[in-house]
């Protein structure tokens, strides 16, 4: 009995491996992570640049189709690399673009708005960078593209020809 | 050109098999002696892989993009040694490496095994060429390394530059000397079943094979080893990744093999053991093919996922399992002569106790790998299994494990008694002093390091005595459990005393902690010939005021354009001191990985020694009592 009882458990098990290899096989192994588009902005209070106003993120993006999310400082070289670009896009009507200033001297950055051009219809005040980090973002410049309060994009890094393109092609 | 000789040799190849099962099948019966023509036959069927294999070669060197695997993995800029080298760094290449190594080990074997029965050599040779026609319908059929491809392009896709480096150059050649022995092994087990040939005669014939494979097959891993640990950057040398378990399963079953061979050639038992072995070690070694290469796991070593090519091997590898398992229920008979007790203290018992702790080791880890296949299939749940599953499960059985091969070989067959009680017990003193003075300060389990330390002082000083008093003129094992002792020592220590600073720093910056002082230099630029290498030069002061200039590297290479990052690594007999760096995107700053790993040189030493205590058992005409 017993010698029967082996060799068909054996083929048994032998034939479940098989079966869940073949199965294995079919999967794709690629692990691509979820793509996070589609993600409620955050909710936080903060202070309107000029005038030191309390305002919350609620009354920040409302009204308009599209807000374009830009997180700057005066001291970072990339930005005033990328602030042509934003120059340009606030030309767009359907557009508001709102400035985060991160981590900033309040002088510097006045001058560098004066210098470069105010491309922003509201700036707020990120000082200890801890807005930042409730957006996920990585360091500065980094911008978001928002539509019905989610980030349909989001860019690392400073804004170029192609990413201004882009943008103005999700905007349409 | 080379490419078509290379292809119709394959071809050639095939037919050989069949005209060599022909021969055998005819020759089984008729003479008492093994015809000459069939080992004429099997050397034509090397000789017609050795060209086809010197064909995809000559391609490689001579960058004949008009063929498809070299098209895809080489560039004319590569090092002549790394177009040498990406022959076998591919998919295509590396199975005709295999193919190769499956005749080349066929006709040594009919050559060194003159004394034994015709039968069953005939046998071994049909079992083997079973494999061998597997493996070229397989590589004709699915993975042809001499595709044609039109219009032949100017320049080709270059190899990976991870996969350029001087130990894996040779690390697949070596490892498959060890995998592709086995099939020897597999095909004379299956072989001695069939015509009842499992004498004391046998197991010595077919330990040398055990042995050479073995060999092989821990220095394959081991270069696998150095590889991670030199070239992945980041600082480990054994990372429980797929590809390395299901290289390390068939050595868990070598291993135990080798033991149980030597059992066998003493005294006839354990014959059951010797013969699933045999075929448990290659349905090892072919289901690491399976997983590796079919990109059911995802792992460096997955070459293209192609599902044609895994069902392929998949349909193969259970057709081996079950022609293998029916061989062995219809023809085996295991010993009737239970007159042979197993008394509680003798070799044969210390023996299976080494046999049932590896293959606890040896599921553990084939668990641990198949595992999540398992999971995704019928749950569709993703997991990874990672070194805590691994190091909880395998660890702590190691206590029990280094002490039973402590005591083991001091053991007489049938029934002995335990000697020189008092040394046993002295140096078990010993070493827990010894463990508990290096664990005391140290703030991690106390209890658990301390006798897991304890048990491989043990084994280090027993076998380190055993070998000064040359009572048990049993060199090589003696060599083995002292080298094995020496790895699990310098394994955790590594462990324990690793120490490691991640800091992103710019030039002439001074990262600054209270044991150790990095200050980055500077930085210098330098063509090759198909890589572009950032030096960075760091002075690292430690606690002593002990200065040391690092220099790691990141290569940026041409063809594929990749980056790689290059450690410096400042070995001596106590420490090594590791650093490498990496771009942090869009800034000046570097990312510095610095770490100090102690008695690393130490883990590769006591593995080569290992390898030796093999070579020294083969070299040795007989083994001792």
């Amino acid at each position: 009995m017993k010698t029967k009882i082996f060799p068909i458990f054996l083929i048994f098990t032998f034939s479940i491996i098989f079966f869940v290899f073949y199965k294995g096989l079919q999967n794709t192994n690629v692990y691509t992570p979820a793509i996070k588009s589609e993600i409620e902005i955050p909710n936080f209070d903060t202070e309107e640049f000029f005038s030191k106003d309390k305002i919350n993120s609620d009354q920040i993006f409302i009204g308009s189709d599209y807000y374009l999310l830009n997180i700057w400082a005066s001291w970072c070289i990339p930005c005033k690399e990328e602030h042509k670009y934003l120059v340009d896009l606030s030309k767009k009507e359907n557009i508001k673009i709102i400035g985060q200033n991160y981590k900033d001297n309040f002088d510097n950055a006045k001058n560098f708005l004066i210098n470069l051009d105010n491309p922003y219809d509201l700036i707020f005040l990120d000082n200890d960078g801890t807005i930042a980090i409730e957006w996920g973002a990585y360091g500065v410049p980094e911008t978001f593209l928002i539509q019905n309060n989610k980030i349909i994009k989001k860019i690392i890094g400073p804004l170029n020809e192609k990413l201004l393109f882009e943008i103005k092609e999700l905007t349409q | 050109m080379s490419s078509l000789i290379g292809y119709y040799s394959l071809i050639f190849g095939v037919g050989v098999s069949i005209l060599v099962i022909f021969f055998s099948i005819k020759n089984f019966n008729d003479t008492q002696k093994l015809d000459t023509k069939v080992i004429s036959l099997v050397f034509l069927q090397l000789l017609f892989v050795i060209i086809s294999f010197s064909g995809l070669i000559l391609s490689f060197v001579n960058s004949d993009f008009s063929n498809e695997t070299v098209f895809n993995h080489s560039h004319t800029t590569k090092p002549l040694f790394y177009k040498i080298a990406g022959t076998w760094g591919n998919h295509e290449g590396s199975l005709l490496l295999w193919l190769l190594v499956l005749t080349l080990f066929i006709f040594v074997f009919l050559l060194r095994s003159k004394n034994q029965p015709k039968q069953y050599k005939i046998l071994t040779l049909l079992f083997q060429q079973i494999i061998i026609v597997g493996f070229f319908i397989f590589l004709i059929q699915t993975s042809n390394p001499f595709n044609h491809v039109f219009p032949v392009p100017k320049e080709g896709l270059g190899l990976n530059p991870i996969l350029q480096d001087p130990a894996l150059a040779i690390h697949p050649p070596i490892l498959y000397l060890g995998y592709v022995g086995t099939s020897i092994i597999f095909s004379s087990a299956l072989a001695a079943v069939c015509s009842n040939n499992i004498t004391k005669m046998w197991a010595s014939h077919i330990k040398k094979w055990v042995l050479v494979s073995w060999i092989f097959l821990t220095l394959g891993i081991l270069l696998g080893s150095i590889w991670a640990y030199y070239e992945l950057g980041w600082g480990g040398f054994w990372f429980w990744d797929p590809v390395e378990n299901v290289s390390l399963m068939p050595w868990f079953a070598l291993t135990t093999l080798l033991h149980c061979v030597l059992v066998l050639e003493k005294k006839l038992i354990l014959t059951s053991w010797v013969v699933v072995l045999s075929i448990a070690t290659f349905t090892l070694s072919m289901c690491g093919t399976f997983l590796v290469r079919s990109g059911i796991l995802n792992s460096v070593h997955t070459f293209a996922n192609d599902p044609e090519r895994g069902l392929y091997i998949l349909i193969f590898l259970f057709i081996l399992i079950f022609l293998s398992f029916l061989i062995f229920l219809i023809f085996h008979k295991s010993e009737n002569n239970n007159s042979k007790t197993f008394y509680l203290l003798s070799k044969e018992t210390s023996i299976l106790v080494n046999n049932w702790f590896m293959m606890y080791f040896l599921s553990v880890v084939l668990i641990g790998t198949i595992y999540p296949i398992f999971l995704e299939v019928i749950s569709s749940q993703k997991i990874s299994v990672g070194p805590p599953f691994f190091n909880k499960l395998i660890l702590p059985f190691l206590i029990p494990f280094m002490l039973a091969m402590a005591i083991g070989p001091k053991l007489k067959w049938i029934k002995s008694d335990i000697e020189d009680k008092i040394y046993l017990i002295l140096f078990f003193v010993v070493s827990l002093i010894l463990s508990v003075l290096i664990i005391r300060n140290l703030d991690i389990n106390f209890l658990y390091n301390t006798i897991l330390i304890t048990a491989a002082f043990y084994l280090f000083f027993i076998t380190l005595r055993d070998f000064f008093q040359r009572k048990y003129r049993n060199l090589s094992q003696i060599t083995a459990h002292f080298s094995f002792s020496i790895l699990i020592l310098s394994i955790l220590f590594n462990n324990i005393f690793s120490s490691e600073v991640i800091t992103n720093l710019k030039i002439n910056e001074t990262y600054q902690a209270q044991s150790l002082k990095i200050n980055f230099e500077s930085i210098e630029q330098e063509n090759k010939q198909n890589f572009k290498a950032i030096r960075g030069k760091f002075i690292v002061e430690d606690q002593s005021g002990l200065i040391e200039v690092m220099q790691p590297e990141l290569r940026i290479y041409n063809q594929p354009n990749i980056v790689t990052s290059e450690a410096d690594i400042k070995t001596n007999i106590f420490t090594d001191k590791f650093m490498t760096m990496n771009y942090v995107q869009n800034q000046d700053y570097f990312n510095i990985r610095y770490q100090v790993k102690p008695f690393m040189i130490w883990i590769w030493i006591s593995t080569i020694l290992l390898c030796f205590s093999g070579c020294l058992s083969l070299v040795r005409k007989k083994y001792e009592n």
